[in-house]
Formats: C-alpha cells, sequence, structure tokens
C-alpha cells in the first residue's frame, strides 16, 4: 500500500492544546487520483493539508509521499519542491504584485536567491504564463494588482498559481467558497481539466460541487475517517448523516 | 548575466536620480575648489563636509530601506553595522598617525601607550594597510550580519521580535567598546586623524574628494539595490515581506533570501560608516547608541519606505532639519522629530515619495478615463471576463491599483 500510493497517511496524530484536531489519521492516495474530502467544520481537513505540507508538525503518525519520500521530517519548502502544492481556505495571493508576476513567482523553476537575483524570463516561460492565465480566465487583467481582484478571481490565480508549480499532487482547499453557481461550476470543470495529469485533493463543504467531480469522497469528522466511497455510498451511511444533522 | 542585472536598473525614474546626483558630485566640490571665496557661488569646506555627511547618512537609509521596505525586516540596529564599518575605518587612520601622536610610538596608537600596552593587539594588524582595511570594512559588518542572521532567520523570529534583538545587539555593541580593554579606544574612541592614503585629512581637496566618494558609493549602491529590487529575486522579497510564510509553500527558503540581503545591508552601512569617520574625524562607542539606529528608521519612514530614492530623500531632509534645529534651537530637536515621525505615521504612511506616486497614478488613471470617455481607450472590460474576450487589450488601471497595495497578508 504505501509503496505503491502517492500521499499515504497512517495514525496520524496532531493535539492543539489536548484538543485532538486530527486522531489516528489514515488516508492513501492512488497516483493519478481525484478525492474529495468533505466533513462538518472542525473535522481536521485544513489540519490535514497543514500536517501534509509541513506547516503542522504531528505528534504520531506515517506521512510518505511517493511511496518513499517521509514528509514529517521536511519543511514547507522541501515539500513545495518535493511535489506538493496547496492552495489556502482563504486565498493568499501576492496583493502587490500583479496577477503575472504572482504566477511568475509560482512557475518551476530554481528557488534559489541567486537563481532569482540572475533570472531573466525566457520566451518559454512567458507563454506558460499567457497559457495559465488563459485557463484561469485572467489574461486582460494580467497588469493589474492582484488586491483589485474579486474574490473569485483570487481562488482562480492561486489554482492558476499551483499549476504554474507543476506539483504532482495538488492540494486544494475549499475553492468554491465565496463563488457564484456558475463560478462554482466553471470551477469544477477546472478541476477536472487539472486532474486529468496531476492528483488532486480537493477539501469542499458544496456537495453540488463534490457531486459534479465525480470522484471518489472520503468523510472526516473528529480528525479520523468517518466513511470513504462514492458520493451516494456515504450519503447513505447513517453515521454520516448523523454528524452533517446533528450539528 | 551581468550585464541585464545592471541594465536592469535603468529607468526614468532611476535616470533622474542619477542626474540629479551627478550634478551634486561634480558642483558641490567645484564650487568649493573652483570658485573663488567671495563669490557667492562658493561652497564652504565646512558646508561640503556637512553634505558628505549626509550622503553617508542617505547610503545608511538606503541600506535600511532594503531590508526593511522591501523584505519587511525592522532593523533597529543598522548604526551597529555603520559604526563597525566607521571603526574598521578609524583603525586605518589611527595606524596612519605614526609617530606624529603626541606619544610618537611609531606602530601603538595613543590611547594603547596611554594604557601601558606594550604591543599592537593582533586585530590591528593589517589596518596600516588601506586595501586591508578597506576590505574589514565590508567583511567584519558582513560576518557579524551573517551570524546574527543565521540564527535569527532560522529560528523564525520576525516582526518585533527580531527588531528588539536587533537593538539588543547595537546596545551588545555599545557596552562592548566603551571597554578601554577591548582595544578601540573605549569611551573616547578613535581620533585625531592625519591623512588617509597619504592626503592631508584637512585640505580641502581631500574633503572633495570624500564627498565625491559619499556620492559615488550612494550611487552604485543604489544601482545595485535597484538592480535587486526589479529582479525576480526582488519579487521574492516582497513576496516575504507581505506573505512570508505563504512564499514557504512555494518552495522559496525564505531564510535564505532574507540572509541575502541582511548581510548585503549591512555591507552598505559599513561602507557608509567608513566614509562617515574621515570626514567627521571621530569614531566613538556613541555611533552604536539604540536611538541612532531608530533615527535612520525615521529618515527612510519619512522619505518614503519601498522606494529607495525616498530613502535618500528622508536622510539628506531630516539631517538638514536636524543641522538647523541643533544650532537655532537645540532643546525642542528631539520633540520635532517624534513629531515629525507621528506626523508622517498618520498623515503620510507611506513617506513623501510613497504619496507622490500615489498622485501621480491617480493623475494618469484620470488621463486614462477621460481617454476612454473620448471613445480612444477602447472599451473597458468587464470585472469578470468570459472565456473568448481578446487578450490583447490591456485594461486601464483603476484608481485602486497602487492604493492598499501592501497590506501584509498572513497565509490562512
Ligand atoms: N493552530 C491551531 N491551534 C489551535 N487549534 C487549532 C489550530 N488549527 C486548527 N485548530 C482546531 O482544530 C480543529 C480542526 O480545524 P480545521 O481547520 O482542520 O478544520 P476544518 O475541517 O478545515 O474546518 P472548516 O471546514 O471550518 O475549514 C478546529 O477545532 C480548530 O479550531
Ligand atoms: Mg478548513
Amino acid at each position: 500500500m504505501k509503496a505503491t500510493s502517492l500521499l499515504y497517511l497512517d495514525g496520524v496524530s496532531v493535539t492543539f492544546d489536548g484538543f485532538k484536531a486530527l486522531n489516528e489519521l489514515s488516508l492513501t492516495i492512488a497516483p493519478g487520483e481525484m478525492r474529495a474530502i468533505i466533513g462538518p467544520n472542525g473535522a481536521g481537513k485544513t489540519t490535514m493539508m497543514d500536517v501534509i505540507t509541513g506547516k503542522t508538525k504531528p505528534d504520531r503518525g506515517e506521512i510518505y509521499f511517493d511511496g518513499a519520500i517521509d514528509l514529517t521530517g521536511e519543511d514547507e519548502a522541501s515539500i513545495a519542491e518535493i511535489g506538493i502544492g496547496r492552495k489556502f481556505q482563504k486565498p493568499t495571493v501576492f496583493e502587490s504584485h500583479t496577477v503575472r508576476d504572482n504566477l511568475e513567482l509560482a512557475l518551476k523553476a530554481p528557488r534559489g536567491p541567486f537563481a532569482t537575483l540572475f533570472h531573466v524570463i525566457s520566451g518559454r516561460e512567458t507563454k506558460r504564463i499567457d497559457d495559465l492565465l488563459g485557463l484561469i480566465r485572467l489574461s486582460d487583467r494580467k497588469h493589474e494588482l492582484a488586491a483589485n481582484l474579486s474574490h473569485g478571481q483570487k481562488q482562480w490565480l492561486e489554482i492558476g498559481m499551483l499549476l504554474a508549480q507543476d506539483p504532482k499532487l495538488l492540494l486544494v482547499d475549499e475553492p468554491a467558497a465565496g463563488m457564484t453557481d456558475a463560478e462554482t461550476a466553471e470551477t469544477a470543470e477546472l478541476l477536472k481539466d487539472i486532474a486529468q495529469d496531476h492528483s488532486v485533493v480537493v477539501v469542499e463543504h458544496d456537495m453540488e460541487f463534490v457531486r459534479s467531480l465525480g470522484v471518489r469522497v472520503t468523510v472526516l469528522h473528529e480528525g479520523s475517517v468517518l466513511a470513504e466511497g462514492s458520493l451516494d455510498h456515504v450519503s447513505a451511511n447513517e453515521r454520516v448523516v448523523e454528524v452533517y444533522l446533528g450539528r | 548575466m551581468m550585464t541585464s542585472f545592471l541594465f536592469r536598473a535603468m529607468d526614468a525614474r532611476a535616470g533622474v536620480f542619477l542626474a540629479i546626483m551627478a550634478a551634486v558630485i561634480i558642483l558641490v566640490p567645484a564650487g568649493n575648489l573652483l570658485v573663488p571665496h567671495g563669490s557667492p557661488f562658493h561652497v564652504p569646506t565646512y558646508a561640503v563636509t556637512l553634505m558628505g555627511k549626509y550622503l553617508t547618512y542617505a547610503l545608511l537609509a538606503l541600506a535600511v530601506d532594503l531590508v526593511w521596505g522591501y523584505c519587511g525586516i525592522l532593523s533597529l540596529g543598522h548604526a551597529a553595522f555603520f559604526a563597525l564599518g566607521g571603526y574598521a575605518m578609524g583603525m586605518y587612520l589611527m595606524r596612519q598617525i605614526g609617530t606624529r601622536g603626541v606619544y610618537g610610538d611609531p606602530t601603538l596608537p595613543d590611547f594603547m601607550v596611554f594604557l601601558n600596552w606594550q604591543e599592537l593587539p593582533w586585530y590591528w594588524y593589517g589596518f596600516d594597510m588601506f586595501w586591508f582595511a578597506a576590505l574589514m570594512v565590508l567583511l567584519v559588518p558582513g560576518l557579524i550580519a551573517f551570524v546574527f542572521g543565521w540564527f535569527a532567520f532560522r529560528s523564525r523570529v520576525t516582526g518585533v521580535y527580531l527588531s528588539i534583538i536587533t537593538q539588543a545587539l547595537t546596545y551588545a555593541l555599545l557596552l562592548a567598546f566603551f571597554r578601554n580593554d577591548m582595544g578601540f579606544g573605549g569611551n573616547n574612541g578613535l581620533t585625531d586623524f592625519k591623512d588617509i592614503l597619504g592626503f592631508d585629512i584637512q585640505a580641502d581637496t581631500t574633503r572633495a574628494g570624500l564627498f565625491a566618494a559619499s556620492g559615488l558609493a550612494l550611487v552604485l549602491s543604489y544601482m545595485i539595490c535597484r538592480s535587486i529590487t526589479r529582479s525576480k529575486l526582488g519579487k521574492v522579497l516582497v513576496a516575504v515581506r507581505d506573505a512570508e510564510s505563504r512564499i514557504r509553500f512555494l518552495g522559496y527558503r525564505v531564510e535564505h533570501y532574507k540572509l541575502f540581503v541582511w548581510t548585503l545591508s549591512a555591507m552598505m552601512a559599513g561602507v557608509a560608516g567608513a566614509l562617515y569617520v574621515p570626514q567627521v574625524g571621530i569614531i566613538n562607542p556613541g555611533e552604536f547608541a539604540p536611538a541612532n539606529s531608530i533615527e535612520v528608521v525615521i529618515w527612510v519612514a519619512v522619505g518614503g519606505r519601498g522606494t529607495l530614492v525616498g530613502a535618500v530623500l528622508g536622510a539628506v531632509l531630516v539631517n538638514f532639519a536636524k543641522t538647523w534645529f541643533t544650532a537655532a534651537l537645540p532643546e525642542i530637536w528631539l520633540f520635532a522629530l517624534g513629531g515629525l515621525f507621528v506626523f508622517v505615521t498618520l498623515f503620510l504612511p507611506k513617506g513623501i515619495l510613497g504619496t507622490l506616486n500615489d498622485g501621480w497614478s491617480a493623475l494618469r488613471q484620470r488621463r486614462n478615463s477621460s481617454g476612454q470617455e473620448d471613445g480612444t481607450g477602447g472599451p473597458r472590460p468587464q470585472a469578470k471576463q468570459s472565456e473568448d474576450a481578446p487578450a490583447s487589450t490591456p485594461p486601464p488601471v483603476p484608481a485602486m491599483s497602487r492604493a492598499g497595495a501592501s497590506h501584509p497578508q498572513p497565509a490562512e
């Protein structure tokens, strides 16, 4: 299991001041898979991403990437370099940079200070940025500061930055939050496109959105997996109905 | 690679700055040396020295702006690097005195003879050679900054905590340099310099030369800073300033970036100190005073942080005011400085240059939108663009594009 999976979590626990945000969480994502994660507020979805990306250190448990790489000892920068990209729940783009510069910063390239100091943008990079701008529908706003984008556009810009990084695994936290229905539908299409050649983990509350992805769903509750399977399968689970209605 | 690196620094704004600096560097010494004494255009020597001192302060402010304005590291200890550079130069100047000292000892500076020291401490070796001292002007502040930054940035000390430990650094050095047994002249510091590179340090020509050297050092440092801030590295720095934890998730090692600009900035401050000392004729531990470092931050805030030119402008303006106040109304200078800082923080949060920049882009925006009403500006694209919209029409920059640009925004 561990050797063949892209992401492997086993018995991961995180405690904040005695409160168990993750409780013996185990989860595997296969290469090329897209997985949706749902669960009530405070279930530990974001904390799970924090633990995978090195923001939070787990108290216990194993996290392996690509079968062999132990992520628990690595920091944020090396985990990003290993090939895990992340979109945050609250969109965080670099507001005093233009849309284009945000993408340039994310673009896969050497990350050291001397490499960036002498960096001259190549035609290939410009083309890649333009392609991404088209994909996230921001071509005509590329010279604008990211601060001026609408909430939904910031979400897309962040997805664009994620793609620019070209990671093997994308962790996408609530990409549709604060979007109109039309935007939500478009975002689902965009993610399905991305999933063609990337592995993706999406956290989302919007059930319509999750349904339109049409992928395997994992339900988290109180820091561990409550149920897993197709959306119809998990919605039929009594415990799942209970935790959702019980709140 | 190198040419494109320096080429990047040039644009209209850099051109204006360089033109002004070229005029200053040529006209001030010329007004002193070439214009006869009676003429209204004659620049007295004391004024050359005073302005030369301002230029070294401007260089110090530039160094602070690089780390604070672009990378968000609020250093309250940059005067320490300035003073270290100054001491390195002071040590060279002391060794140049030779037998002309009060005690006439060929190698030992007067204060060592006075303390009954028999030989030169090892760390004074080499300072009789200018090239060695010049190297130390860069290496000593650079090395101390590197070691300090290595520990501070790796343990992710940021914000107020970092500012406080930079104050602690300069304070610790202040106490150390006060001690006689440190071998840096204690309380009195290093003074009574005679000549530099064989030129009489009091001569008008030497003063003019030091002035020009300060101007050139400022110009060169400005070009280096600007090449950096306009490079991709500069974009990473601004991203670190605005959302430090976010940029880590893109794979950038924030500590390496901070260490790079921090060390470079300390070296620039060291050069500033080295040019300051021969012009004012003394270096003593007072230069390490924590208040000095805070003053530099005020200069940068007044001029406009994150603009480079603003730092230079702020340093010159505030110090000009200081010179005037301390002559006319010495008691109230500190209150005036405090008042100025409060005023700038409340009413000009982006400093003089930042405010001018805003005004300029607002004006351009108004011109743009009136062009649009005439039908010359092209259609205004909708906020939300459909997929098939032409990608080639650049949208007009809205008035908001500059305002509110630099709110720090933590990830999550
Ligand atoms: N740094 C922290 N310190 C203390 N408690 C935390 C911290 N981070 C998260 N928690 C707590 O851990 C629990 C899980 O939080 P998490 O953000 O992972 O939930 P979530 O499933 O993402 O919820 P939501 O759907 O609201 O985003 C919450 O109760 C939260 O308050
Ligand atoms: Mg969450």
